[in-house]
């Protein structure tokens, strides 16, 4: 429960709505900037593409924020309760890290494998196995 | 007789309350059962939406090529983006907008629900629920554009992103006045019989020539009917070179219609337990229970957190 008296928790709420509207407005302006839609020689630059996503998802986590700890009062909860929310959480870095890097793997070797397709074929070779009867078990009955 | 054993049954419910912890009595964080149980599904609920958001990443980073979101959603019904000239995202924004709102209308609802007005609580919960149902309709439009006109599926993603600068050949194969740069993407057009598709950009090109089937100078129709242009690469390593317009990643679409349809699915959820909980505060129920409508604070959780996903997913989808 608020511990603000009604009239300002009002204006807490009205002070909410122009925070998350402006927010909200200012990512969509960035993206445009990064996607080289106001100033066209930023197009394709990846170094301003790479700064801007940044900063939407900074902007993007502090909404989530201001969500949680406002709209949905965490704020006013015990840390108990907050901390066994939020913590779990923390687990979704390691994931984001560890599965970007996948993403990056698999593309390696698509590429990988798009380049060994297009190369001439080549003869067939010896096989470094040894010849198949090798490995059958002789059964004398 | 009777009433010594009330008296009883009261005094033990008091020791309960006051000293022993292992009695289970007490909440350690101060919250109800059902709230803090709201809680713990939003987190679960949380982590499932981040593996969808994180599988659309590991596919993103995996494909050499992916759809510009502010080209495949530059689309808006009513021409809107014709008064500001050209202007991307502005549909979704409106639907960012929208979800914002009603998330400051739940928010009033709660506060008055402390106050024990009815009649408030009543009237922020519908302006709540017109919000959610406002969103719904611009998602069902967006769908229907991206299905019917677009041609996405769950298997087929028409939009696909040229690797370097080039140029478009005309229909006879000549070189046309129409570049084009690294990293923008285009959309293949169905041309079926008595089909057109020069709804979604790039003017002057499908409306006057009559495609026919097969491969040609200029561009190549498949089976389905989805005209393939052909272009020139002007640099790279496939420099001067004639190509054909292929098919993006096809796991854009199944991821597009998967992700906003899951959250959309909870929009649509969170509509009708709104409806519930508003009938049952019409009705006088929480005022009979005398606990500041605690139900609309949950049903306020759930609220808040669809619209906490819709930013990771607007984030993601629209402006990455």
């Amino acid at each position: 429960m608020s511990h603000l008296s009604y009239e300002e928790s009002k204006k807490r709420v009205r002070y909410g709505l122009v925070l998350l509207a402006v927010v909200t407005g200012i990512e969509v302006l960035i993206s445009l900037f990064g996607k080289g839609h106001m100033i066209s020689s930023v197009h394709g630059n990846i170094f301003v593409l790479a700064t801007c996503g940044l900063l939407i998802a900074g902007l993007s986590l502090y909404k989530a924020y201001f969500i949680v700890y406002e709209f949905m009062h965490m704020k006013y909860e015990v840390k108990g309760l907050a901390m066994s929310v939020i913590l779990p959480m923390l687990l979704l870095v390691w994931a984001i890290i560890a599965f970007f890097q996948e993403g990056n793997a698999w593309k390696y070797r698509r590429d990988d494998i798009k380049k060994r397709d297009a190369l001439p074929a080549a003869p067939a070779q010896e096989s470094s196995l040894l010849p198949p009867h090798t490995y059958q078990m002789e059964w004398k009955g | 007789m009777a009433n010594t054993d009330t008296a009883l049954e009261h005094h033990v419910h008091e020791h309960d309350h006051q000293g022993d912890a292992w009695s289970g009595a007490q909440s350690p964080f101060k919250v109800s059962y059902g709230k803090i149980m709201m809680w713990y599904f939003l987190l679960s609920d949380a982590f499932t939406f981040a593996g969808f958001l994180i599988t659309y990443g590991a596919l993103r980073f995996s494909s050499p090529t992916w759809p510009v979101p502010d080209f495949v959603f530059a689309t808006d019904p009513f021409g809107i983006s014709n008064f500001f000239g050209k202007a991307p995202l502005i549909f979704v924004t409106f639907m960012s907008f929208l979800l914002i709102i009603s998330s400051v209308t739940m928010v009033r609802a709660v506060q008055e629900g402390h106050r024990e007005n009815k009649n408030g609580v009543l009237i922020w919960m519908i302006l709540t629920i017109f919000g959610g149902l406002g969103f719904l309709s611009c998602q069902a439009w967006e769908w229907t554009n991206l299905i019917s006109k677009e041609n996405m599926s769950l298997t087929r993603n028409t939009f696909g992103t040229h690797t370097a600068d080039g140029y478009y050949l005309d229909h006879d194969g000549k070189k046309s006045a129409e570049t084009f740069r690294e990293g923008e993407s285009y959309l293949i057009h169905r041309h079926a019989a008595g089909g057109h598709g020069a709804e979604h950009g790039e003017a002057g090109h499908g409306a006057a020539h009559e495609y026919k089937a097969g491969d040609h100078a200029g561009y190549m129709m498949d089976e389905k009917g989805f005209v393939h242009r052909k272009y020139v690469y002007a640099e790279g390593p496939l420099k001067g070179k004639t190509q054909t317009e292929q098919f993006g990643p096809a796991a854009f679409g199944a991821l597009f219609f998967f992700i906003t349809g899951f959250h959309g699915f909870h929009v649509f959820s969170g509509v009708l337990f709104l409806l519930i909980i508003a009938l049952n505060v019409a009705s006088g129920v929480y005022v009979a229970r005398k606990n500041g409508y605690e139900m609309v604070e949950k049903i306020g959780l759930y609220w808040h957190f669809v619209d906490l996903v819709w930013v990771f997913v607007f984030l993601v989808f629209y402006l990455l």
